[in-house]
């Protein structure tokens, strides 16, 4: 009853025994419809792609013991990318708990450190205040992760249902409104400096600030980069959009930002994808650090001006401050900044080389299925090269388009997620770009999807390994492949053959391995929109991402190719 | 390395003390010690934790403590401005020769003798870290049988409390 009064409108989960007397009344709603996956873990991460893409809070359910611990993955997923979700799980009776009963796991205790909060309710009546807090910590403040375990016996007690409930928050208050004096601070800052980057994160996307960012781009022609979760933020056919930051991100904004001499940080958080080594990571730039969790702020990179706030309240008071007729931002100071990045952005564009056999590039692919399918559709990825790739080849040009599992990069994500994704949007076409390696983790739910019609569409990048690891042991271990090979497709080895995989679950599969079927492959799938789609891509195995920052090392040593590291003239 | 007395109200629910001890184990902070007890409040409990960090890693433990939901207040408690005290009861080896020396010793620390046995003396004192520190290294010589230190605790000196502040701002 609590759910529906909250409003939800889809819950994923699997029953089970401690559970069970909250999914009885579920049978009867008219307003919450539930999703049976095949595992928990599917519901978890169907939860994130759900939340991810609408920006509503999503929701999942499971059992006492294995189910609530098979959640845990996509619980720390949420917890790392900031995503808000709310985990409901049954638990053994109060009078058990602490005796090793049938099916027992301390989730409360086990979940502590991934989750944002969390609750152990026995009291029936303590239910709808729990399941509302829930709600409410999940998402205000830096979004996330909260768990509700509830006994056996709190669900099964008869109490009057007492809506809405009293919070009962006292330490919780999270700061939205930014500090006048900081805000102007950081104006001065802005006005002051010559190089300045904008660094946008993923708090961006969270906090719905698109718009306005898109405003103060155009107010002080600041040059941007977009991080792993921020793509989209900014479109990428924005001429000041240098693009993704970090280990695998564009010369131009890698060294952008290593040059700049202010980093107006929004939504991110310096992490170590992003900055390399930290003690060389953009030497000579001062910075505004805007973030809604202030333990972020200073956390890897002191701030020279920190503003503790919500993106969007941030970047609308900096521009006002900046766009008054006396204090007024020159656009012009920064001219000759912007001629070199645009000139960096020139010299080293993404790229590839297709190889000297015929086997199928993987960039290619993923680059047509980006263009054909466009940018108003949804890209989910899994873990790993094709994700890197994903990330560089589609052009992004609106936010909650690219849902992805950055911070803790869990392999299997994109399945479920995309999944998720569809429920929540099911107007748009929802890609979920997946690995050999990572669909296997996960595909499972190709029958939840069947079942319910949820057409997503996925292309795995198949060759044949796990390719991330296998690019290092190829760069870093003298090509010593140890464990990486996984007998998908490789000298025409298929353990499983992903399109017979997809006929079982009642999906249409279909298999391409050249260049000349791409885009009628892709066309094909996109004519299909009863069922779920499976495209198996195979694709070349040596295939590497670039460019690409080794980890430890400072972003100036950046490679564009196996040993080739662009020199930087003195005056750069 | 320094250390830091900070003192957290939480509310008083159960898993409250798991999750701030969670959170050091998880973010790779030193605690020193960690004393924990109820306030005047029946809702509020109080924790003091001595932390051994530098300046800028303080700054972090106080925010990641500030996020969690059931934390209404973290301070820090400088030793200049607050009282700082520790019980601290220690079993010494005393025979006939010694024990008169020992008990001298108590009493110029202001102790308090709280058992006697053939071969040992236990003596409960109270004080801030350096008396602790400067009695045991006295004691030592004698030979110290078993120790046991409660963890300090801190109040703020002067009349306001940090209780009031933080629930009339709740």
């Amino acid at each position: 009853m609590s759910l529906e009064a909250l409003g939800v409108d889809t819950v994923f989960g699997i029953p089970g025994g401690a559970i069970l007397p909250a999914y009885d009344p579920l049978l009867d709603s008219t307003t919450v419809r539930h999703i049976l996956v095949r595992h928990e873990q599917g519901a978890g991460h169907a939860a994130e792609g759900y939340a991810s893409v609408s920006g509503k809070v999503g929701v999942c359910m499971a059992t006492s013991g294995p189910g609530a611990t098979n959640l845990v993955t996509p619980i720390a997923d949420a917890y790392m990318d900031s995503v808000p979700i709310v985990a409901i799980t049954g638990q053994v009776t109060s009078r058990s708990i602490g005796t090793d009963a049938f099916q027992e796991a301390d989730i409360r205790g086990i979940t502590m450190p991934i989750t944002k909060h969390n609750y152990l309710i026995t009291d029936a009546s303590a239910i709808p205040r729990a399941i509302a807090e829930a709600f409410h910590i999940a998402a205000t403040g830096r979004p996330g992760p909260v768990l509700v375990d509830i006994s056996k016996d709190a669900l099964q007690a008869e109490t009057t249902f007492v809506w809405p409930p009293k919070l009962d928050l006292p330490g919780y208050r999270p700061v939205a409104k930014p500090h006048g004096k900081q805000i102007r601070e950081a104006a001065r800052l802005i006005r002051e400096a010559r190089r300045p980057v904008l660094y946008v994160g993923g708090g961006v996307i969270r906090s719905r600030a698109s718009e306005v960012l898109a405003q103060f781009v155009d107010l002080t022609q600041i040059p941007v980069v977009t991080t792993l979760m921020a793509r989209g933020a900014v479109p990428d056919s924005h001429p000041l959009n240098l693009g993704m930051p970090g280990m695998h991100g564009s010369v131009a904004a890698v060294t952008a930002l290593q040059k700049s001499d202010l980093l107006i940080t929004l939504g991110a958080r310096f992490d170590d994808r992003v900055t390399g080594q930290l003690s060389t990571f953009a030497p000579g730039a001062k910075v505004i650090h805007a973030d809604i969790d202030p333990a972020e702020i200073s956390k890897n990179r002191v701030a020279d001006v920190p503003i503790v706030g919500d993106c969007k309240e941030v970047i609308t008071d900096l521009l006002a401050a900046l766009g008054g007729e006396h204090e007024a931002v020159r656009p012009a100071d920064y001219e000759d900044w912007r001629i070199q990045v645009a000139q960096w952005k020139a010299t080293f564009p993404l790229g590839y080389t297709p190889h000297d056999d015929e086997t199928l590039s993987p960039q290619y692919v993923i680059e047509r299925i980006g263009a054909i399918s466009g940018p108003e559709s949804v890209f989910v990825a899994g873990v790993g090269q094709h994700q890197m790739w994903a990330a560089q080849f589609v052009r992004y040009e609106r936010p909650n388009s690219w849902i992805n599992s950055g911070g803790l990069g869990t392999m299997g994500f994109a399945v479920p997620a995309a999944m998720g994704a569809k429920v929540a949007q099911p107007e748009r076409t929802v890609w979920a770009i997946d690995g050999d390696g990572c669909f296997q983790m996960t595909n499972q739910e190709l029958a939840t999807c069947v079942i319910n019609k949820i057409p997503i569409k996925v292309a795995i990048i198949n060759n044949s390994s796990l390719g991330m690891v296998r690019q290092w042991q190829t760069l870093f271990y003298n090509e010593r492949y140890s464990n990486t090979d996984l007998h998908t497709s490789h000298q025409q080895v298929r353990v499983p053959d992903f399109v017979k995989l997809a006929e079982a679950y009642g999906c249409m599969g279909l298999r391409c391995d050249s260049a000349a079927d791409v885009d009628a492959t892709i066309k094909a799938a996109m004519e299909v929109n009863d069922v779920p789609v499976v495209l198996d891509f195979v694709v070349h195995r040596d295939a590497m991402v670039w460019p690409m920052v080794p980890s430890g090392v400072s972003n100036d040593q950046i490679q564009v190719a196996r040993g080739l590291t662009p020199v930087w003239d003195r005056e750069d | 390395m320094s250390k830091h007395t900070l003192s957290v109200l939480v509310e008083n629910k159960p898993g409250v003390l798991t999750r701030i001890a969670g959170l050091f184990s998880r973010r790779g902070f030193n605690i020193d010690s960690l004393a924990v007890g109820p306030t005047e409040h029946p809702e509020v409990s109080r924790m003091t934790v001595v932390v051994d960090v530098e300046d800028l890693p303080l700054e972090q433990v106080t925010k990641q403590l500030n996020k969690l939901v059931e934390v209404l207040k973290v301070v820090e408690l400088e030793r200049t401005a607050s009282v700082q005290r520790a019980i601290l009861m220690v079993k010494v080896r005393a025979d006939m020769q010694t024990r008169s020396h020992i008990l001298e010793t108590t009493q110029l620390f202001r102790a308090k003798v709280v058992d006697v046995a053939p071969d040992a003396v236990t003596i409960e004192a109270t004080g801030d870290s350096d008396k602790l520190e400067a009695l045991l290294r006295i004691l030592e010589p004698f030979g110290i049988k078993e120790l046991v230190h409660s963890g300090m605790v801190a109040i703020g000196r002067g009349g306001r409390s940090i209780i009031d502040r933080s629930l009339r701002s709740a």
